[in-house]
This record gives structure tokens, sequence and C-alpha cells, in this order.
């Protein structure tokens, strides 16, 4: 039995705004510890700001190296006494996720300015040992066949939808080789060189249908932005973006047998009326890239094209910053490189800076309104974790 | 279709011995019940029961109801391949040394969808009849792990090198029988024969008995060799051991010493002893002879040590007091085992215990029937190695025995004593 | 500090002993695990064989010594047999290793060489025809005599050949029911010592009484040595045997060095 009330109305984001998009530059590996990133990750936020640090009385932190620290350790150690602080373990929707849960407390009061980070290191077994000890069902049932990590996993993904929907690895090198293009005038990516498809199409495989090239780089970074009331933000003349509408979804359709779509296609159709705006009006999307049928599942899901279409839709567009479809425009985690829980800022992180015309070479002109989108955690055999948001520049009203 | 094994070359002595790795062991504690299943040979899952949800992996509540009452029940072990990928590449060094490696997504029947080894018979989804069976086996880390295999049974099957490494096959490895004039023994030698084992050392621990029976296997089959081997002669075992233990894949140990006989009732405990002196300082005496070569061996190509055999007896869990000694010895020597798995786990050897019911044999001449023919019990102990179990119940008696254990074991503990009490 | 007056017979025989005009032969077998031990029906109580187990080695178990457990029947390897090790003895006095007369260590041996006979006949059993036929040779037995049944079993090396099981049971040479009283009572030995497993005939459970060896000889107070070597050694008269078995209470025999004096040839 379920009780039957009418759906109720979601507030809106109203006076609250993100600002100050900041990025401590990746590296391969570092000696550091994920408190190193984190903290040098608010140092920026603060001195990006022009606050002092006791301003800050709002923290969100995301990380997969910070143990067996959380952040409630992470304060002491960065002297915050915040009167609000979560820790957001979801991956690659961390992003999207802390907006939401930052926006929320600095409109109720609880928090006046929140400084969401995310941060990891890497040093030369993060990787090996984060996978071997990533969740309880990945330890029982997934990590013992291979231990291909998430590339396993993904591959499994992939397969499945190449065979149902008819995907090529033409169409998945399409979409990396436009990330290449992008990152290359990003000056944070690690991936410095330029990528064909046929350097695509001819890398060494790593687990069947994944390649070289489908697979982000385990790289050590930090990303960061603060969430406060766009009168705060006037105040500190500093540039914002608004927040139209977002979603998060857990657990999606865990009846269907293997994924071929994520939680956003559950909660799309109230994201762009909750946001008041159609796909159509998007003029750039940052989706969650850690493998390319990730990026064509978003597509789907968030609406650009039906399901099962899209193979079709990359071989409709170009994804470069000036092409028919801006995406990705800081080329993404697979040219950036994937820094821990920070990857799943990188695009809210690069979004912000598109919307604060702060994104230097990779500006994609005229933007007004951008989607993000974030995707984590594959606990089993899936993604468990999505999450979207639609931002427009704050100076447009 | 799978390669036919290859017989194995002759090793060559100047390169260096791989040694063993294993693939990732760590588990919840929900998990071990699907080690429990496949250390037995069975396909359980968590069935709840106020939903009929079958759970995988393996939960603490239900996934649809939330009920904490979740059993383990046999259930449907066939589905459907969605998806396959062949790792060639690893973090683990276990499977790094063995790429490629073939998983896949299995869409059971039973509801879940699974992650699985997936054999190299199992036609691509989209290429062929993608109808598998999954069985629970253990892998080398002594976990349970899902196969997915071609749904009817293909020529060579259980040769595919995956599979393997959740098998103790005794195909072209070489066995060890440590009392070789035994009924059981002779019976386990003739099975392993029959299996393909390359090699049997047939152990003689009474050279100075002839042995009718014994001589005429021994000349049956250039495969077996005649070995001279006492385990209650430290020396002995020592010497055997230097002597072939780089060659020992499967140690086999029949040695048993089995009297009639209570506690109470007799003036010494002599014969206790000498069961013990067999039955566990034996099993101990051939552990630590055996067992640090077999370890050292257990990557060593394709005829690589993977198994040590215990043949205890369903009494090893209720005493039965016609026996005392026996039975006391028989306990001390499952506990002595389970030991000696935990010790032989770190380098993948399996320990596989065969708790067969009274079997047909001189010191079993006033057990009514059913008593289990010894080449049974032999029949048994293969298809155990062949299937990589751990835990081998042989015969109605021993089954009927473990069910009335597990309804009642006071109840057992007194019916089992109303022979002598009365 | 002066010497005492040393005995001049001990003195001389110390002398003669290390002149090498007497000689000193070890009767004994080494004691391993692999020596046989007499086969009893499986239902029976059966006698531990030797075994050994190292307690250190100059190692972690012991980093300056070297040591061993050792377990065995009171029977096992070349033994000393009391009277009380059999039913017809166990009611005698002294009839035990630790209360037997310590005299009773040291006595006269002869040697009767049957080693031929053996080698033609594992059964063959030593008759009184034969012990007077010896006798024409080399004497009679003097009385308190061990006789030791010179077989050659001890050349038998491995355990198959040495208790030559057949599947009616052991065969071995020994005496016959007539000859073992006949000793005890015409030549008053001190006891009968073999080669072999046993005192008697391996296939001594046929003869009236059973093991007459065992019962005659422990009846009345006499002794056995079994497992014994080098009696090839031996003149046929005039060695010293001294055998002492450990002293064990209430024990039926035990385990022993066994060491003849010799005239050197």
């Amino acid at each position: 039995m379920s009780l039957t009330l009418p759906p109720r109305p979601r507030l809106g984001y109203d006076g609250v705004v993100a600002a100050v998009p900041v990025t401590i530059p990746y590296v391969r590996y570092s000696t550091h510890s994920a408190h190193w990133w984190l903290g040098r990750a608010l140092a920026e936020l603060i001195r990006g700001a022009g606050l002092a640090k006791s301003d800050v009385d709002g923290v969100c932190v995301s990380s997969f190296t910070l143990g067996p620290d959380t952040a409630v350790g992470l304060m002491q150690h960065l002297g915050m006494s915040p009167r609000w602080l979560d820790h957001i373990p979801m991956g690659g929707a961390s992003g999207v996720v802390a907006l939401r849960r930052a926006a929320r407390a600095v409109q109720a009061g609880d928090a006046e300015i929140v400084a969401c980070i995310a941060g990891d290191t890497n040093h030369v077994d993060s990787f090996r040992n984060t996978v071997s000890q990533f969740s309880r069902f990945a330890q029982d049932a997934v990590y013992p066949y291979g231990a291909g990590g998430p590339n396993a996993s993904f591959a499994l993904l992939t397969d499945h939808y190449m065979h149902q929907y008819g995907a090529t690895r033409e169409d998945f090198g399409k979409l990396c080789v436009a990330q290449r293009d992008n990152a290359l005038k990003n000056p944070h990516a690690l991936m410095k060189k330029p990528l064909t498809l046929a350097q695509y199409l001819e890398a060494r495989p790593i687990t069947d249908p994944i390649h070289l090239f489908d697979c982000v780089m385990p790289c050590a970074g930090a990303e960061g932005y603060l969430v406060m009331t766009e009168e705060r933000a006037r105040a500190l003349k500093l540039p914002m973006v608004r927040i139209r509408s977002t979603i998060e979804r857990h657990n999606a359709f865990p009846e269907d047998p293997i994924q071929f779509r994520g939680g956003w296609a559950m909660d799309r159709d109230a994201l762009y009326e909750h946001a008041g705006v159609a796909p159509a009006d998007v003029d750039f999307v940052e989706t969650y890239d850690d493998y390319p049928v990730i990026n064509m599942l978003q597509f789907e899901d968030l609406g650009f094209c039906a399901k099962g279409e899209g193979p079709t839709f990359v071989r409709e567009h170009r994804f470069t910053i000036d092409g028919s479809f801006p995406f990705n425009t800081s080329g993404g985690q697979l040219s950036v490189g994937q820094a821990g829980a920070a990857g799943g800022y990188l695009g809210l992180v690069q979004a912000l800076r598109q919307l604060t015309g702060r994104a230097g070479d990779t500006q994609v002109q005229g933007a007004r309104i951008g989607l993000v989108s974030g995707f984590g955690m594959i606990n089993y055999d899936r993604g468990l974790c999505s999450g979207a948001a639609v931002l427009e520049r704050g100076d447009v009203r | 279709m799978t390669e036919p094994l290859a017989k194995p070359k002759k090793k060559n002595p100047v390169q260096r011995t791989r040694l063993a790795t294993l693939p990732p062991g760590p588990r919840s504690r929900a998990a071990l019940g699907l080690t429990r299943a496949a250390a037995e040979g069975v396909f359980e899952l968590q069935v709840c029961a106020d939903c009929n949800a079958v759970q995988y992996p393996p939960r603490e509540v239900c996934g649809s109801c939330l009920s904490e009452r979740l059993d383990w029940k046999p259930v449907d072990n066939h589905g459907e391949l969605i998806a396959t990928t062949t790792l060639r590449h690893s973090n683990d060094l276990y499977f790094r040394e063995r790429l490629p490696w073939r998983v896949g997504t299995v869409k059971m029947n039973a509801g879940p969808s699974v992650v699985a080894h997936v054999h190299e018979d199992c036609s691509e989804p989209g290429e062929g009849d993608v109808r598998v069976r999954l069985a629970l086996k253990l892998d080398r880390s002594g976990q349970a792990v899902l196969h997915a295999l071609p749904e009817k049974d293909t020529p060579n099957m259980n040769d595919s090198p995956q599979l393997r490494e959740s098998t103790c096959d005794p195909e072209f490895r070489r066995v060890l029988v440590t009392d070789g004039k035994s009924a059981v023994g002779m019976g386990v030698a003739k099975a392993m024969l029959e299996a393909g084992a390359s090699t049997v050392f047939l152990c003689d621990s009474s050279t100075w008995k002839t042995v009718p029976a014994f001589d005429a296997l021994v000349a049956s089959d250039e495969r077996i060799q005649a070995v001279e081997l006492d385990v209650t002669d430290t020396d002995s075992v020592d010497r055997l051991a230097a002597s072939i233990g780089g060659k020992v894949d499967i140690l086999v140990n029949t040695a048993a010493h089995m009297r009639d006989g209570g506690i109470v009732g007799r003036k010494d405990i002599n014969l206790a002893r000498d069961a013990m002196e067999v039955n566990v300082l034996g099993l101990m005496r051939l552990a630590q002879a055996f067992g640090p070569g077999m370890s050292f061996r257990a990557a060593d190509g394709t005829n690589n040590a993977v198994a040590w055999v215990n043949v205890l007896s369903i009494h090893a869990f209720a005493a039965l007091p016609e026996r005392g000694a026996w039975s006391a010895s028989i306990a001390a020597a499952l506990s002595a085992s389970q030991t000696l798995r935990a010790e032989l786990r770190g380098a993948g050897v399996r320990v596989m215990n065969v708790f067969p019911g009274p079997i047909d044999e001189e010191w079993e001449q006033l057990t009514p029937p059913p008593k289990l023919a010894p080449s049974a019990v032999a029949k048994a102990i293969v298809k155990g190695l062949q299937e990589g179990l751990e835990d081998v119940y042989v015969g109605d008696i021993a089954e009927e025995l473990r069910a009335r254990l597990r309804e009642n074991r006071k109840a057992v503990e007194r019916e089992l004593g109303d022979s002598v009490g009365n | 500090m002066t010497n005492p007056i040393p005995n001049p017979i001990l003195s001389q025989f110390l002398a003669e002993l290390l002149s090498g005009r007497l000689k000193l032969v070890d009767l004994t077998q080494t004691l391993t695990p692999e020596f046989p031990i007499i086969q009893l029906p499986p239902e029976f109580g059966q006698p531990w064989p030797f075994r050994i187990e190292e307690i250190s080695r100059y190692d972690e178990r012991g980093p300056a010594w070297y040591w061993n457990n050792f377990s065995m029947s009171e029977h096992t390897g070349t033994h000393f047999d009391a009277p009380i090790h059999w039913v017809s003895g166990k009611d005698l006095p002294d009839n035990a290793v630790d209360s037997l007369p310590i005299e009773h260590c040291i006595a006269a041996a002869c040697v009767i060489d049957v080693s031929q006979e053996a080698a033609a006949n594992p059964d063959f059993l030593l008759t009184i025809e034969h012990v007077k036929a010896w006798e024409d040779k080399h004497g009679s037995i003097p009385e308190r005599s061990w006789v030791l049944l010179r077989t050659d079993w001890s050349k038998r090396t491995t355990p198959k050949e040495y208790l030559n099981m057949a599947a009616d049971g052991a065969h071995s040479p020994g005496p016959d029911a007539e000859v073992v009283p006949w000793l005890i009572r015409e030549r008053k030995v001190h006891g009968f010592g073999t080669e072999s497993i046993g005192t008697d005939a391996g296939q001594a459970h046929h003869l009236n009484p059973p093991y007459p060896c065992h019962y005659y000889m422990h009846g009345n107070s006499r002794y056995g040595l079994q497992c014994l070597t080098n009696l090839d050694q031996l003149p046929a008269q005039g060695a010293v045997i001294f055998a002492a078995p450990l002293k064990i209470r209430n024990g039926s025999g035990s385990p022993l060095r066994v060491l003849a004096l010799t005239p050197a040839q």
C-alpha cells in the first residue's frame, strides 16, 4: 500500500549560484596524499574568491584515497570549523550531487559559503588498491573474475551495447578523437598529442572490445567550486552560474539484466521541465566519460536521441568545441586524465568555466545553457549513481 | 572447441619454477555461502523465504523485500550469456600470468545477472546458442567462483585451461597413493589410471606381505610405480619425499587404521595409539614431508601440484562408540586436515576430504549393508578432483548421517551410542 | 694416594681384551624403523616397531644438541625374553627383566650351525638328534649355557626375506617340541637364542605344545634371545655372552645390546 498524495512541486534554486571553478593541475603520479590535493583546492577557492578561510562555513568533500580519514578528519587537517559538512562517495556523480546538496544548504541558510572539493592522489599502486577494495559486491562477485577492474565491467556493457544497437568501434573512436581535439586546447589535459581515428582503431586491446584509447588514465588531481547566494557572489564581484535544475538517481532499473541505460532515463523529463529548457536549448554538454559507451548512453538517456540511436547520433554530429554538438570541451577524462573523485567534478568545473567565460581556448562561443551529467560507482555490474544539472550563465538575467 | 590437453613435456630442469600466485581471495561472510556450496559441488544461491527472490551477489537482507530470511537453496543454474569480454590485461598477478581470460555476463533463468568465467566453448552472444549452465567452483584461492559452461558437454571441455584452474583433474598428473595395498588404495590407483593420470606411485607399507591383487595391479600398467612407504615411520616418509616429492601432483592419503573397540572397556590405549599413529600422525608426517614441495610446485605448468586428498569417514563428525578410539582418530584427522587446508591454501593446493560411509572391506565385515564398494569410493575421489571439490560425502549412509546431524546432533550422539550403552 | 691392588682376574681380562687375544663380537642388529617385527593376526594387540623422532639437531629446537625420541615394544629388534613373557612362566619367582638375578646376564654360549639346513628348508626344526650330533663333534653342552641356533637368517636383509611370509604364515627355523625340554632337563641350558624373529620356528603354532621354546624355556625360568646376528663369528663352544636387558619394572623382555667374548681365532 502506498500513500496517494499529489506530487509536490520542486523548489527552484533561486538566489543560489556556483562560482570560482578551480583545478589543481593533474599529474600522472603523485607522492602527496589526498589531503594535499584537497587542501590545495580549498586554498585556490579561497584565494580565487578573495575570502578569509573562516568565511567558508560549509564544506563538501569527495575522495577515494583520503582513507582512513573522512571529511571530518580532513577538517582538522585543514584547520577548518565548518557548520555544515558533507562527504559524498559517489565517484563520477559527485560533482552534480555536491552541487545539489550545497545549493540547498545555502538556500536554507544552513551555510553561507560552501566549498565543494574533490581530489585524489595517485601512487603507483593506488589504482590497483582502489579497484581491489572498491565495494563488497565487486569484491565478492566481480574482482575475482580476472581482476580487470572497470575495464572489464565496461567491456561487458560495451559488448552488449554493440550487439544490441550496432555501435561500432569507429563510433566510439569518433568521440575519443573529438575529445582529444578539445583537450589539445586545455592546458590542464595530460594528453598532449593529437589522436587520429586510425591510431584509435589500431591501439592494443585491453579487454575486448575495450582498447587502449577507450580507457581513461588514472592520475592525481583536484577540482573545486564554491556555492553561495547570488547576493554574496555579487558582493564579491564573482562571475556566477545559476542552477536551473538538477537530478540524481541511484540503482535505477535494477531489473535490467545488463546496463544499457542509466538513471537519467527515469528523471530527464523532470529535469527539463524543472529547468524550463529543452535538449535543443543546450549549448554544450559535459558528460561523465569513463568509457565512450557511457557517452552514448547519456546522449540517449538525456534526450538528445532515442534509445539505440546513439550510434547514428554520433555519426551525424561533430563533437569538437566548434562542432555541431560541443561536447566534453575540456577533453573529458579520456584526454585530461581521471583524477579519482575529481573526475566526477571535471565536467561541472568545466561547465562553470564555460558559463563564466573563463574557458580560454576551450570556450564555446555564446554558451548560455550547459548540461552536465555525472555517472558513478560501478558497485557490481553497472554504474549506480547518475545525476545531471542544467546550468545557466549568471549575468544574463 | 577445446583442444585436448597435450601430455606435458618433461620439465626443463634449469628453468625457474613458476611460483604460485592466487586469484583475489577476500570475500564477505555472506559470499562464503557460495564457497560452502562450491566446496560440496552443489549450485545454491540465497533465496528469500518471504518473497522467493533469488539473490546475487550474496546479501544480508533481501534486495527485493528486505526480509532477513535468506536461505541457501538449490536454484536453476541455467541462463543466457548476454555479454562477454576477453581480458588481455589485468592488475592481478595471477590473472596476468594466465591471459587472455574470458568473462561474461549471464542472465540467469532464476533472475539475477551474474558475472562469470566463460568457457571457451560457449558461443559469443549474437553468434550462436547463448544458453549456458552455471557451475559454482572453487578457484585457486579456495573461494567460490561462477563458471559459465556450454549447456551441453562438449568434447574435451574439462581440458580448457580456465576451467582447469578450478579443478584438480588427474589427467596427465602424477598421483601418490599412500597405502596401495588396501582395497580403497588399489581402487584409487585404477580409477586414477582410467582418468588419465600419467603416473601412480603406489605405496607399499608391508613389503613383507604378499598381496596378489597388489602385485597384479602393479604389473598391469607401466604407469604404476610401486614405492615403499610406512606413514608411521618418519624416516620412511622423508625418504619417499626426498625421492619423488617433486613429482607428486595429487596425494591421496588412503593409509588407514581401523579396529573395533570402545574406550572404557579396553585395558590399554595401544589400539588408540596405533590408530592415531596412522590416521593422525601419519597425515602430519606426510604433510611435513610432501606439503612444502607441493606448495612450491603449485603453479608448475600443466601437471602442477593441485590436490591433497584425505580419505576419512563420515564418523569424523560423529563418533561410532563401537570404534571409539578409531572415531577419535578420524575426528583428529579431520581437524588436522583443516589446518593443512589453511596451510596449503596460500599456494592454491586444494585439500579434499572424503567422507565415506562404511566400505565393504575386511574391518567392516559385521557392518550391515549398504556398504560402499572400494571402487565406488575411488570413483567419488576422481570425480571430486575432476569437479574441484573440497568435501566429498560418499554413499547413502554418509549422506543420511549428515542429514541427521544437521537436524539434531544430540540425537545422533544418542543413537550411535545405543549399541554400546544398553 | 696409592693405587688399590687390582684384582688379577679382571686385570688379566682387560689385558687380554686390549691385546686382541680376546675379541668382542656384537650380536646386535641395528635398531631401524624398517627392521621387521613379529606379525600376529591383525585383530590381536601388536608390538610397536622401532620409531624415532628427532627432538633437535643443533637447530631452533635445540641449538647446541642433537637427540631423538624413540618408541618400540619390549620385543623389537635384537631382544631378550624373560620368563614372565609366556603364560607358562607367569608365576615364577624373579621372572621379569628387573628382578632376574643379574649374574644371569653373563653366560657361556654353544653355537649350533644349521645354516645349510635352514637354507635348504626354511621350516627346519632342530631335534635332539641334531644336538647330539653337534655334541659328538664339539663336546657336550655345559650346564648354564646359552644354546644359539645359527641359521644365517640375519643375512636376509629385506623384511620380506626375513619374515618369509606365505599365505599360511611365516616360515623360519627353530627347535622342535622335544628338543627344548630335553635341553632344559638333560643339559640345564641357560636359554635359547636365534637369528630369526622368535626363538620358535615360524610355523611353531602347529607344534605341540604351540611355541614350545617359549612354553618350556620360560616355564622353567630360562631365557630367550632373538634377532641375533654375527653368530657366524662365534666358535661352536667357548664364547661368553653378555646380555643385560633394560631394567623395566615387571618388563617381559627388552631390546638390548648383546656382546660376545671369544678367543681370537
